[in-house]
């Protein structure tokens, strides 16, 4: 089965949202959090003079990627290999996990270092390394805190956004041992850095995912900003890749477009502290061995379907999840998924299939703040619509089929909707307090538990408009 | 100029005054107005809950009941929104070449209630009266569907003793999002409380906007929270030209 996250387990959005809005230190944490990285982008990307051309480069680059997927992942086979790399192909998320477990046990070791990736939360890589016996060791300062606290990523760039840092401190207390630890940011990142300096140093196997494959030469991106992933990208003897078939991008030069887009988007930064590029091996200079694992789960599938395809454009930036009016309401672990905000919404659905997923794609307002500011300008509204007709073809719930077959019926003739427009005058009439109705059972009890109704006034416009023709309206 | 009304389904039903407004401001700017009776829905809550087969017809019947109007006015943008965002794919998806004709022809008639009076019929003062201190929701669908820019806000600066004060955040979402206001009405309501501490922040006395989906959120919202705030549609805003008390 495709799996992404822990979302096989996780109960509907509407419910996992009610929980969420339920806890205000929560709300407050990431509702913070995004306006800082809101505002950064903001002044970013107001002083790029061609934001919009570098979207649009951006957008063809992917949609171009796409439609050639196929030459260009074996470019990148090709060139990866002559470098001197192994790659691999995974089918689904088992699968890829069996294969970097194997590289791991082939060298008899027992622990590895991990760069900050998406991809192995997708696949419940460390549930599988721990499964294997072996320790997966998160570097990222973020990842580090989410792993110590047994948390899940709320947050595709920033996972730990829903901790603050009261409470990073005392996971930090527990965990590492420093029944001292002071709460202070220089407190904080000095025990980080003692207890990873330690393993990186040891640990003899690096893991990473990939922000970008260059199909031309074989190499692989990673961009980050503590330098935590460079340590594992040259350290240790052995390093290993995982990365989605989505990946790979043509050319060297197609990093001139993304290398901007990417950070500016992502933290609101010009340019990431740290862009490491690498193409296989380099005798006397880092990893003596390089695996890459390409990663489907799923993704071929998305391919096939013309609308939605674009999600796979995604370059993980998660500008959408901070612009999102839903997503700072509720942080990410509503989306029952790792992939969370306005591309979890799309992502999520279609990687993990409908019947798990029929809430996600609700999960908007359609207020397109996504699709303004995604560097790749995938239209997720859009795809929301398409996602929920989908659903809808399925079988959606039976009252709201009802409804909706109800309304088209009302929309068939104007004698129709005269009607229906007659029957909810009628039938409001229990409910009415002055023009208002404040409590309505059924359906729309969802609206009036929190907000009044107007009730539908005695004249409906277009019966003032005949009486007026006939001449006897104000 | 003979001008078309579009008065929207929710408009029609619960907010007529609106649609009377919008007629008494284009009369008062000279032109005439019709009102096709045929008139029912664009499809957007269809469309967009994915029901795109029950919209279909929907659209067609705006095809049929406006064949051969002039300039359609819409007081609504997220109608408007729905008719330019997807009525092409629409029509494309049925592969019918006629149909995807006449909805491109449709399309360049339809104009949203300030776009037509700004940018199709060249007016930003249309003589209105209103001195209360207003604030101006600017609708998701408004904003990044038709980007409609400062036109709401210069009709607005025309209108005799109207303070205009600016709503902090205004390009976030009311929350409303059709049937998202009831699919997920927890969330939908924590935006709505976001956007109501934004309104009461400003301390004008009336919120506006150009949707009246919007303002029944919103609205909805201030009268449970007892807030004396007034929601209005831009248009009767526009329509007032009696100083003093607030409509009705």
């Amino acid at each position: 089965m495709i799996r992404v996250g822990n979302a096989a387990a996780a109960p509907e959005f509407a419910v996992a949202a009610d929980q969420a809005l339920a806890n205000v230190q929560l709300r407050r944490n990431v509702r913070h959090a995004t306006e800082v990285i809101r505002g950064k982008r903001a002044l970013v990307v107001a002083e790029s003079d061609d934001w919009q051309a570098l979207r649009e480069s951006g957008r063809q680059i992917k949609a171009h990627v796409l439609r050639h997927l196929d030459s260009y992942l074996e470019a990148f086979e090709e060139n990866c290999t002559r470098a001197g790399g192994h790659v691999h192909w995974a089918a689904d998320a088992d699968g890829a996990n069996r294969i970097i477990v194997d590289i791991i046990r082939s060298h008899g070791e027992q622990e590895v270092i991990k760069v900050k990736t998406m991809t192995s939360d997708e696949t419940r890589l460390n549930a599988a390394l721990e499964g294997a016996g072996i320790a997966p060791h998160e570097t990222d300062l973020a990842d580090l805190i989410i792993q110590l606290g047994n948390d899940t990523p709320s947050h595709i760039v920033v996972p730990a956004l829903h901790r603050n840092r009261a409470e990073i401190r005392e996971i930090f207390r527990q965990k590492m041992g420093l029944p001292d630890l002071g709460g202070e940011p220089h407190d904080l990142t000095t025990a980080a850095r003692q207890y990873l300096r330690e393993k990186f140093l040891r640990v003899p196997v690096g893991f990473s995912g990939a922000n970008f494959l260059i199909a031309e030469t074989g190499a692989v991106c990673v961009v980050e900003s503590e330098g935590n992933g460079r340590m594992c990208l040259t350290l240790p003897r052995v390093l290993i890749t995982l990365a989605g078939i989505e990946k790979v991008i043509p050319a060297l030069r197609d990093l001139e477009v993304f290398l901007q887009l990417l950070p500016r988007s992502a933290t609101g930064e010009r340019m990431n502290p740290y862009n490491t590029l690498w193409a296989g091996t380099t005798p006397g200079d880092g990893p003596e061995e390089f695996h890459i694992v390409l990663l489907d789960n799923g993704r071929t599938r998305v391919l096939a379907d013309p609308v939605s395809r674009e999600t796979l454009q995604c370059i993980r930036c998660a500008a959408c999840l901070n612009a999102c009016p839903v997503y700072r309401q509720t942080g990410g672990h509503a989306y029952g998924s790792i992939y969370s905000g306005p591309i979890g919404a799309i992502l999520t659905p279609q990687l993990q299939g409908m019947q798990h997923s029929t809430s996600l794609p609700y999960a908007s307002s359609l207020c397109g703040a996504c699709y303004e500011v995604c560097p790749v300008k995938i239209n997720i509204p859009e795809i929301l619509i398409h996602l929920r007709r989908r659903i809808v073809e399925g079988g959606a719930p039976l009252g709201e089929r009802m409804g909706m077959k109800g309304a088209a019926l009302a929309f068939s003739s104007p004698a129709w909707l005269r009607r229906a427009q007659m029957i909810g005058r009628f039938l409001q009439r229990p409910f009415r307090k002055g023009d208002q109705l404040a409590h309505l059972p059924g359906l729309f009890a969802a609206w009036t538990r929190t907000r009044d109704l107007p009730a539908l006034p005695a004249q409906s416009f277009r019966d003032w408009w005949a009486a007026r023709e006939r001449g006897g309206a104000s | 100029m003979l001008i078309s009304l579009f008065i929207t389904c929710y408009n029609d039903a619960l907010f007529p005054s609106t649609g009377k407004a919008v007629v008494a401001v284009l009369e008062r700017l000279g032109h005439t107005v019709e009102f096709r009776d045929a008139q029912t829905c664009c499809g957007q809550m269809h469309y967009n809950t994915g029901y795109a087969r029950e919209a279909l017809p929907l659209m067609r019947r705006m095809v049929d009941v406006y064949r051969g109007a002039g300039p359609i006015c819409a007081p609504s943008a997220s109608c408007v929104a729905m008719m330019r965002d997807h009525y092409p794919k629409m029509a494309a998806e049925t592969g019918d070449q006629r149909l995807e004709a006449e909805v491109a022809d449709l399309l360049g008639r339809v104009f949203e209630f300030s776009e037509l009076l700004v940018d199709r019929l060249g007016v930003t003062d249309v003589g209105a009266a209103f001195p209360h201190t207003v604030t101006l929701h600017t609708s998701c669908h408004s904003l990044r569907s038709l980007h409609i820019g400062d036109q709401p806000e210069r009709l607005l600066a025309a209108v005799q003793g109207l303070q205009l004060v600016t709503l902090p955040r205004r390009d976030e979402c009311c929350g409303f999002g059709g049937t998202f206001s009831v699919k997920n009405a927890g969330v939908s309501t924590a935006m709505a409380a976001d956007k109501v501490a934004c309104v009461l922040g400003t301390g004008a006395e009336v919120c506006t906007a150009g949707d009246n989906s919007c303002l029944m959120q919103i609205g909805g919202a201030l009268r449970r929270g007892n807030a004396a705030v007034r929601c209005l549609h831009l248009a009767e805003i526009l329509a007032s030209t009696a100083p003093g008390e607030l409509p009705p």
